[in-house]
Order: C-alpha cells, then sequence, then structure tokens
C-alpha cells in the first residue's frame, strides 16, 4: 500500500501531508511532481493544499490541465481513492471529478482557525473508521472555501448522501454558526458519486498531533488505510 | 536604447541623494568622472538604506558574540547553532516607506524580501513574525490630534498591510506565527512595517554570499527584471516624506508570492547539488547590491553582461537594469563546469536561470551592455567604502517638561469602568482579527499559536528541541528615555521567550528612528543603541542582525523612536512549551517578582512619574509623560532564568509576562485564553490602587501551579531569588481583583472578553 502526495508549483501543505502519511501514520508514500504522467503504483492519491500554479485566475484552474491531472482523473474514474484537501478540493472541482465549485469566502478575507464539523455519513473509504455524527475538530486556512452548487446538484449530493462533511459548532446543534465561510449547507466536504473521491476544506493533515492543537484528522487517513487494506486482502 | 547617456554633473549627483562630499570621493576613487550607470550604482549603495552611514559608528557597540551565534551581522542573516547539527537562521527587516506609500504591496514586499534573505543562506523558512506601528483607528482621550480623515487612512493602512502580510506569507507556505501591533499618534503617517523570519538549515549546509573562484560563471535566476520599484527600498527609505510622497507609488516593487516560492525550492535543490558556490538574494538595489556585495566579501571581482539579463520589457537602459529592485531574483555563482546542474533545477521548476557573468580576480565590479563597458568600479568601494558619518548628537528638549502627571483614583475607588476602556484599547484588544488573516499553522510546527502565548513556539521536526519567538518595543517609552525604552524592548522580548519556556539565546534588531541629519534624533539613537547593548550583554542575547530605518517622518514630524526587538530563544523539548491561558480550576496563581517589589521602596512621586508613561495614564487621561519604569537587569535575568527552570521541570501550567496594562490585562488574558476560566486576585500593596493594578514595572510575570506544585514553584523561585507571592486562584464566575480586602475591579468574564475580543474589528468597521 502506497500513499502518492502530488506536487504542483505552488502546493504549500505537500510536505505536511507527506509528514502526517509517513511520519506519523507510518505508511509508505512519495511525492509525485506534477509533469509526471504515471502514479508510480500508488494506492491513494492526495491533493494537498496550496497556491497550485500561484492560483492568480481562478483557484485550481491552471492546476487542473497539469500533466499528472490526467493520470489523477483516470485514476479516480478506475476507483482509485483520491483525498483532495483546501486547494486540492478546488482543483478536484475544477476538474469536474466533484461536482459544484468553492468561492470566495463570505467575508472576503483568508480565514485561519479551528473549526469543527461534523461527519455526515460512514459510507466512505475516507470517513469508514469514525462515527456517524462525529465532530472533528480540524483548522482551516483559506481565501476561497465557500462551497457552491446549483440546487438540483444540491439534492442530489443529498439524496445520494455525498455530503460528508458538514460545519457545526463543538457541541453539534447549530452548524450555520459554525460556517466560517458562507458555505451552502454548511458544507464542509463531498465526495463523488462512487464515493472514491473525496474533497474537504479543512486539513485533516495538520489535526494529527495533539499538542499541535487537535488529532481529529487522523480518523480520515486510519479510514483510508483500513479500506486499502481491505481493497488489497480482497482480490478484485 | 539611448542615443546619448545624460551627463553626470555635480547637480545630478545631487538628484540622486548624494552629498558634495559624497560626489568627490566618488570622483577620487574613479580617477574620472563616473558614467550615468555608475553614478546611480553609488547613489543607491551610498544610500543611507544600504550603507548604513549615520549609523555605523553606533551599531559597533552592540554585543555581536556568542558560544551558539555562528553569524553574526553582515550577512543575509545572523546564523545561530540550536544543537543536533541544526541552526537557526532569522533576521528582522523593516519595511516602513513602501508601506504608507502603498500598503498591501509595501507590506507583501517587506515579507518577501525577508524571506529571500533566509533562504539565501541554505534555510527553509519556517516561520515570520510582524511588528507593525499604526496611527489612532478611533476617536479618543489617546488619539492626539488625529483628524477623521487621518483615523480613516489609519484604518486603511491596516486593512492594506494585513492583506498585504496574508498574500505573501499565506501562498508562499510559510506561518505568521506572531509579532505585535500598536497603535499611537506619532505613526500617523508613517506607519511601521517590520518583518522577521526564521528558517531552520542544516548546519554544515549553510550558503554565504562570499564569491569564489574566477572564471566560475554569475547566475541570474527567478524574475525578469522590469522597471517597477527603481529606487524602491533604497531611496524611498533614505529620505523624508513630504506631501507629495503618494507619487512614489510607482517606486514600490510588486511582489509575487508564487515565484518566491519556486524560488525557495528551486534554490534549496540547487544548492544541494553541490554547485552553488555562493548566492545572494537581489533585495534593496537589486543587481547592484547583489553583485557587489558577493564581490567584496569574497574578495574578487565580478564583470557582467547586460543584454543576458532577462528582461520584463524592452529598452530598458543599464542604469535601470543595474537599480531595478524588481522582486524575487537570486544571484548565484556555480563551480565551472557544474552550471548545467543548476540550470536543470531551475528549469525543473520553470524559472529563468542565465549565466551573466563571471568572477575576476580584479575586485572590480564591471558591467557591460552589449560589450560596452558602462560601469567599472572597484566592488569593494561600493559595498564596503561608503561615507561614515559620526552626525552631531543633542538631547532634545526633555519631552515632559510641561506634561501633566497622572493624579491617582482614592483608595477604593472601583476601577472597572477604566479596566473595561483598556481592554478595548486597539493597542491591547485581541489581536484575533489581524491573526486569523495570516495563515499560522502551515508547516505543521506550530506548537503555541499566535495569542496563545507570550512567544511563538515552533517544534522542529528533525530534533526534540522548540523555537521560541517574540518581538517587542514600546516606541513611547523609547521617546521619554530612548535608553530605557530600548532596554525595555530586549527584556520583554527575552521576558516573553522565557515565559514559553524557552531559553532565550539571540536577538535580532530592527531600529526605527527619525531623520538622522536632525541631533536629536540621533541621541535618540545614540542612546537606544547603548540601552540595547547593555540589555543584551546582561540577558545574554548578542544581536545576529537587523536594519535601520531612518527618516521615519513626515512633514518634518519624526515618529517615537523604534528600536523592535526579536529574541529567539531554545526549549530542549518542545512539549514543555507554555501557554499563558489558565488551565484548571483551583490552581494557585503565582506573581514572580525579578526586583522582589522594589516599588515599595519608592516614593509616591516616582511612582506617578513612572506610572504616567504607561498604557493606562495614555489611554484612560490622556497622558504619556514621566519616564518608563526603572529596570533592574539582573533581576530581568534572575525572572527568565526562573521562568526557564520551571518550565522544565514542570512545575507550572501556564505563564504569562507582565507588560502593557499591567496586573489586571495579565490576568484578564490568561483567563480569555482558557476555555471559561477566571482568576479570583487578591493581594496587598502599599500602591495605589491603578499603579497596583495597572503598573507596568518590568521583571515580572504569573504563573499558574497545580496546588501540589506551589510549593516546588515556591521552592524554584528562592533558588532564582525571585520573589513570589501567590496572589490568587483559577476559578469560575467573576473576574475578581481584591487589594487590601477592597474590591477594586470585578465583572463577569464573558463581557470582559466580549470587549477585548471585538475591540479591534469594530474599532476598523466603525464609520466614524
Amino acid at each position: 500500500m502506497k500513499f502518492g502526495v502530488v506536487v504542483f508549483p505552488g502546493s504549500n501543505c505537500d510536505d505536511d501531508a507527506y509528514y502526517a502519511i509517513g511520519s506519523v501514520l507510518r505508511q509508505p508514500v512519495e511525492f509525485l511532481w506534477h509533469r509526471t504522467e504515471t502514479l508510480a503504483g500508488c494506492d491513494a492519491i492526495v491533493l494537498p493544499g496550496g497556491f497550485a500554479y500561484g492560483d492568480y485566475l481562478r483557484t485550481g484552474a491552471i492546476a487542473r490541465f497539469s500533466p499528472v491531472m490526467k493520470s489523477v482523473e483516470k485514476f479516480a474514474r478506475a476507483g482509485g481513492l483520491v483525498l483532495g484537501v483546501c486547494n486540492g478540493f478546488q482543483i478536484l472541482c475544477e476538474a469536474g471529478l466533484l461536482p459544484g465549485a468553492l468561492l470566495r469566502n463570505s467575508g472576503l478575507r483568508f480565514l485561519c482557525r479551528q473549526v469543527h464539523v461534523r461527519v455526515e455519513s460512514t459510507d466512505t473509504p475516507f470517513t469508514c473508521a469514525a462515527e456517524r455524527g462525529q465532530i472533528l475538530k480540524m483548522p482551516i486556512a483559506h481565501m476561497g472555501g465557500s462551497y457552491f452548487c446549483d440546487e438540483k446538484t444540491l439534492a442530489e449530493l443529498e439524496r445520494h448522501d455525498q455530503i460528508i462533511f458538514r460545519y457545526t459548532t463543538p457541541d453539534g446543534r447549530n452548524d450555520a454558526a459554525g460556517n466560517p465561510n458562507g458555505s451552502l449547507a454548511n458544507i464542509s466536504g463531498i465526495c463523488s458519486r462512487e464515493r472514491n473521491v473525496l474533497g474537504l476544506m479543512p486539513h485533516p493533515e495538520r489535526a494529527v498531533e495533539a499538542p499541535l492543537g487537535s488529532a481529529d484528522g487522523l480518523v480520515i487517513f486510519r479510514s483510508m488505510v483500513e479500506s486499502l487494506v481491505q481493497r488489497i486482502a480482497v482480490p478484485a | 536604447m539611448i542615443a546619448t547617456e545624460p551627463k553626470v554633473t555635480p547637480a545630478l549627483a545631487a538628484e540622486h541623494g548624494l552629498s558634495a562630499e559624497e560626489y568627490s570621493r566618488i570622483l577620487k576613487i574613479l580617477g574620472r568622472e563616473p558614467s550615468i550607470t555608475e553614478l546611480g550604482i553609488f547613489s543607491v549603495m551610498w544610500s543611507e538604506h544600504c550603507s548604513y552611514k549615520s549609523s555605523k559608528v553606533h551599531l559597533k557597540r552592540l554585543p555581536t558574540r556568542g558560544a551558539q551565534v555562528l553569524q553574526g551581522p553582515g550577512e543575509n542573516a545572523g546564523v545561530v547553532d540550536i544543537g543536533d547539527g541544526l541552526c537557526a537562521v532569522f533576521k528582522i527587516e523593516s519595511h516602513n516607506h513602501p508601506s504608507f506609500v502603498e500598503a498591501f504591496q509595501g507590506a507583501a514586499t517587506g515579507v518577501g524580501g525577508i524571506l529571500r534573505d533566509i533562504f539565501t543562506m541554505g534555510a527553509r523558512p519556517i516561520a515570520v513574525l510582524d511588528s507593525l506601528r499604526f496611527g489612532p483607528i478611533v476617536r479618543g482621550k489617546d488619539a492626539g490630534n488625529a483628524t477623521p480623515e487621518e483615523i480613516a487612512r489609519n484604518r486603511r493602512l491596516v486593512d492594506g498591510v494585513v492583506r498585504g502580510i496574508g498574500f505573501y506569507g499565506n501562498c508562499f507556505g510559510v506561518p505568521t506565527v506572531g509579532g505585535e501591533v500598536v497603535f499611537e499618534p506619532c505613526y500617523s503617517n508613517n506607519p511601521l512595517v517590520n518583518a522577521l523570519a526564521l528558517g531552520i538549515a542544516k548546519r554544515d549546509e549553510l550558503f554565504f554570499a562570499r564569491a569564489r573562484g574566477a572564471g566560475n560563471p554569475v547566475i541570474y535566476a527567478g524574475a525578469k527584471t522590469g522597471r517597477d520599484g527603481i529606487h524602491g527600498a533604497s531611496l524611498l527609505a533614505s529620505a523624508e516624506f513630504s506631501e507629495e510622497s503618494q507619487q512614489k507609488r510607482p517606486n514600490v516593487q510588486v511582489g509575487d508570492p508564487f515565484m518566491e516560492k519556486l524560488l525557495l525550492e528551486a534554490c534549496l535543490e540547487a544548492m544541494r547539488t553541490g554547485a552553488v558556490v555562493a548566492i545572494q538574494d537581489m533585495g534593496a538595489a537589486g543587481l547592484t547590491s547583489s553583485s557587489s556585495e558577493m564581490a567584496s566579501r569574497g574578495g574578487m571581482g565580478i564583470e557582467i553582461e547586460l543584454a543576458r539579463v532577462p528582461q520584463r520589457e524592452t529598452g530598458m537602459t543599464p542604469y535601470e537594469m543595474m537599480l531595478s529592485e524588481s522582486q524575487e531574483r537570486m544571484l548565484l555563482v556555480a563551480e565551472r563546469g557544474r552550471e548545467a546542474e543548476v540550470f536543470r533545477v531551475f528549469a525543473k521548476w520553470g524559472l529563468d536561470a542565465v549565466e551573466i557573468g563571471r568572477v575576476t580576480d580584479d575586485g572590480k565590479l564591471r558591467v557591460l551592455h552589449h560589450g560596452k563597458i558602462t560601469a567599472e568600479i572597484p566592488a569593494h568601494a561600493i559595498a564596503e567604502e561608503g561615507p561614515v558619518y559620526q552626525r552631531p548628537l543633542a538631547p532634545p528638549v526633555q519631552p515632559d517638561g510641561n506634561a501633566r502627571f497622572v493624579e491617582f483614583a482614592a483608595s477604593g475607588a472601583d476601577l472597572t469602568a477604566n479596566f473595561k476602556k483598556l481592554l478595548a484599547s486597539p493597542t491591547i484588544a485581541s489581536k484575533q482579527w489581524i491573526i486569523g488573516q495570516y495563515d499560522f499553522q502551515v508547516r505543521t510546527n506550530t506548537r503555541v499559536i499566535p495569542g496563545a502565548g507570550d512567544a511563538a513556539v515552533l517544534r522542529l521536526k528533525e530534533s526534540a528541541r522548540g523555537l521560541a519567538l517574540s518581538t517587542d518595543g514600546n516606541g513611547r517609552w523609547c521617546w521619554l528615555n530612548p535608553r530605557l525604552g530600548a532596554m525595555h524592548a530586549v527584556a520583554e522580548a527575552a521576558r516573553n521567550v522565557a515565559c514559553s519556556g524557552a531559553r532565550p539565546v539571540a536577538a535580532t534588531n530592527c531600529l526605527n528612528f527619525g531623520n538622522p541629519e536632525k541631533p536629536e534624533v540621533m541621541w535618540q539613537f545614540s542612546e537606544a543603541i547603548d540601552g540595547i547593548a547593555e540589555a543584551c550583554k546582561v540577558l545574554g542575547v548578542p544581536i545576529t542582525g537587523g536594519n535601520v530605518s531612518f527618516y521615519n517622518e513626515t512633514l518634518g514630524k519624526p515618529i517615537y523612536p523604534t528600536p523592535v526587538l526579536g529574541v529567539l530563544g531554545i526549549l530542549d523539548d518542545a512539549r514543555n512549551a507554555l501557554g499563558l491561558a489558565f488551565r484548571n480550576k483551583g490552581d494557585a496563581i503565582v506573581l514572580l517578582d525579578g526586583a522582589d517589589d522594589a516599588a515599595s521602596a519608592r516614593s509616591l512621586d516616582t511612582l506617578r512619574r513612572e506610572f504616567s508613561s504607561s498604557e493606562y495614564a495614555k489611554t484612560i487621561h490622556g497622558i504619556t509623560a514621566g519616564t518608563p519604569p526603572d529596570i533592574d537587569l539582573t533581576a530581568e535575568k534572575r525572572l527568565q532564568e526562573c521562568l526557564v527552570a520551571l518550565a522544565g521541570d514542570g512545575a507550572v501550567e501556564s505563564a504569562h509576562d507582565l507588560s502593557d496594562g499591567g496586573l489586571a490585562v495579565a490576568i484578564a488574558e490568561s483567563a480569555f485564553g482558557s476555555e471559561d476560566f477566571t482568576a479570583r486576585i487578591s493581594f496587598d500593596s502599599f500602591a495605589p490602587p491603578e499603579y497596583a493594578l495597572f503598573g507596568e514595572s518590568g521583571a515580572r510575570a504569573i504563573v499558574t501551579a497545580k496546588p501540589a506544585s506551589l510549593a516546588r514553584v515556591m521552592e524554584l523561585a528562592a533558588k532564582y531569588k525571585v520573589g513570589a507571592r501567590r496572589i490568587g486562584e483559577v476559578a469560575r464566575g467573576d473576574l475578581r481583583i481584591e487589594l487590601n480586602g477592597v474590591v477594586c475591579a470585578s465583572a463577569a468574564v464573558s463581557a470582559l472578553r466580549d470587549i477585548w475580543a471585538g475591540a479591534l474589528e469594530r474599532a476598523l468597521q466603525s464609520d466614524h
């Protein structure tokens, strides 16, 4: 089992994701340069946070055309696990691997702080080790994290149980009050219809060690490891 | 191409800011009249900003050596040995003038510039702190005569500077982990933007800006050269502001943090090839300073062909190219024969890297344009033989000559209302609105986040150790007494670091002053240097670098003399880092006093004088007078050693130093930082209640300890000869302070927190 962390020019959470997977989870991990067209046999791909290609145009708009994304798309369509964090989520939306878009925060300012999100579904390879309704504390750090999609898409997301995380208050009682950026329906993370692609704005890789504020993000990586172990154990 | 170059005359030299004396010195060095390009080169390199001509004689008095200092002032940044084969590379620098002219880009490129200074040395930046000063953003007693327009402009400056810092640091991927923000009327037309960056490198992988090996290729890498920023940092920062200063906007550079991120990765990767001999960033005075300084430091010469410089615009003259301050550029010297390895790395990152010249052994900076020599000057003369001035000094008329002093309220007075006002003052109020616009966690090392402790603490992934950093400076105190105020700046920065549990080991300084041609300003500078020198010696924090920013005045009015100190500390075990927040109900609150309540020996008159310089006097009474509190540096040293021992011992739960707003504000901040704890304080003092609650004398901190650890705290305090008094306990409910058995401030902690937490945002978004 091996994780691949994609490095776009301007990615700046690539080292953090690598460290979380390699040093904290102690799983095999390697970097995948944006120009590469092969995924080096990786079983799960992480698109990390940052400002790919500077994001001066529109977040993720250029990154989606990079050579590595062709392979990531193919990998995802074949059922491979793809996790997009922050800028990675923005890129997945631009690439059409996830529906909707991420707009500028409602306050039009960059926001860095701890947020709380509720696990809305455990029926994904990214949340299978979590409890439904579990509240996770993770940091956000973004300028454009306000999730948006049209009504029809939202209805479909809900119908197919694709809304995986919603912002909420620490006690899980008031989602709107916990929504930092104006995201539609307090959405902080969604998965693809096939459930193998997940995008979220909070940074699980920054929440893997309690002394740094929270270890709640570990459950996402642990879920991925568990599902990969099962996948590998049960031959297709 | 220009057909004819303008003829250089003494008048043109004067227009370039060169005095008649300086111009004749140039004639002597060259033995002929300079070309226009040469004149430009001399003018930027001999500007105040680049040459330190007014400050050099004084800076020599600063202590710069220490057991752990690997590199003191004179390189791109200071270097400190932090053990385990690692070193910390850090420096603070100002970007005041550009930030006033264009707040967003000025602040952004200030961050960009200091980051390059760090990675130029082979270190990966891991943290940035910003020390900011603005004019008033709310009306009030402490706003001086600020007009509504001025207040509105100050708010825009705050917004622009904060956005600029965030824009650059967030995209580059370095956490902004601390700093300070202070508001005073004197900064209304001259805000201060000082940025400190810290990087980590392996001790044996440091790089220096010393050209070596005649024949080695000189390589230009990074962004293309444009006409932006010509005379930017160098000349903008070397003259006062007038009403026309806003017209200097084209002189401000434009930052591209994405380009800088690529440059960082490419430079570090190129360095790993082993083919890089020397490297320096193109900061102020761009190509001119990087080439001449590298040559001079290495005792070599450098010859460059400008036609090979990657250019953003057509028709640029040699003068423009040599003086451009376009951002995100580097100059490297590579080993001849291995340049391809360097080019390969830059190509991988999509960056220009071009051989534009070579190292020579004639000691000259020779600049060619299409094969024609446009400048030829001994490199050492440009970089090191600039003018040095022993400018006249004269103490100013005592600033508090006719000022009123604070009349203390009668004992028994309820100070709650004033306490609330103080918590709402922008300097004391929560800075969360600012902090939250910076990514303070990227790189996942931030162990103590901004606002959670007296210093920012970073754990190191390569070692068990941690690094703590704090910046401090009190301009008001330095105005009242520059020597004493400067000592306090060092003491407070070091105390903050010690409160986090780290041993202070080294310092960097950013010296923000007015026009050095005024004897009063130069006197302030000289006094401040002596104060810094003395405090650094006693507290064991040698100065490893920094910068001087003169000419911080607009329309002839100087700012308060504002030395800002950045102190670096080491924690042997990052897990022992302390925050300021109360942690458990029932913990004892202990006041540590290195001077063991020396105030009791002072007369009421002395206390009035001292208290008149406090944040409270300014905010509540509109009084800024008297003198800063006395300082006992050995008491500071004892307190700091005691704090480090307490943290290492695990005896305390939190620590917070007493500074702006004194004991009451420190207690409140420790309560606000916690989930919902508060404090019940009760102590006796001979001093008037206002002094006892809000006095700002130094060498003090509050720590909290579990009841079972209290004896250990007292024991360690006694060992370090630090006064320790249990003055209360962590509780729930109202925050209450009782003095001599009488309650003098009491309120629901939630009410106080709301005032403190929202004050800054309310002030910035107010229409009045």
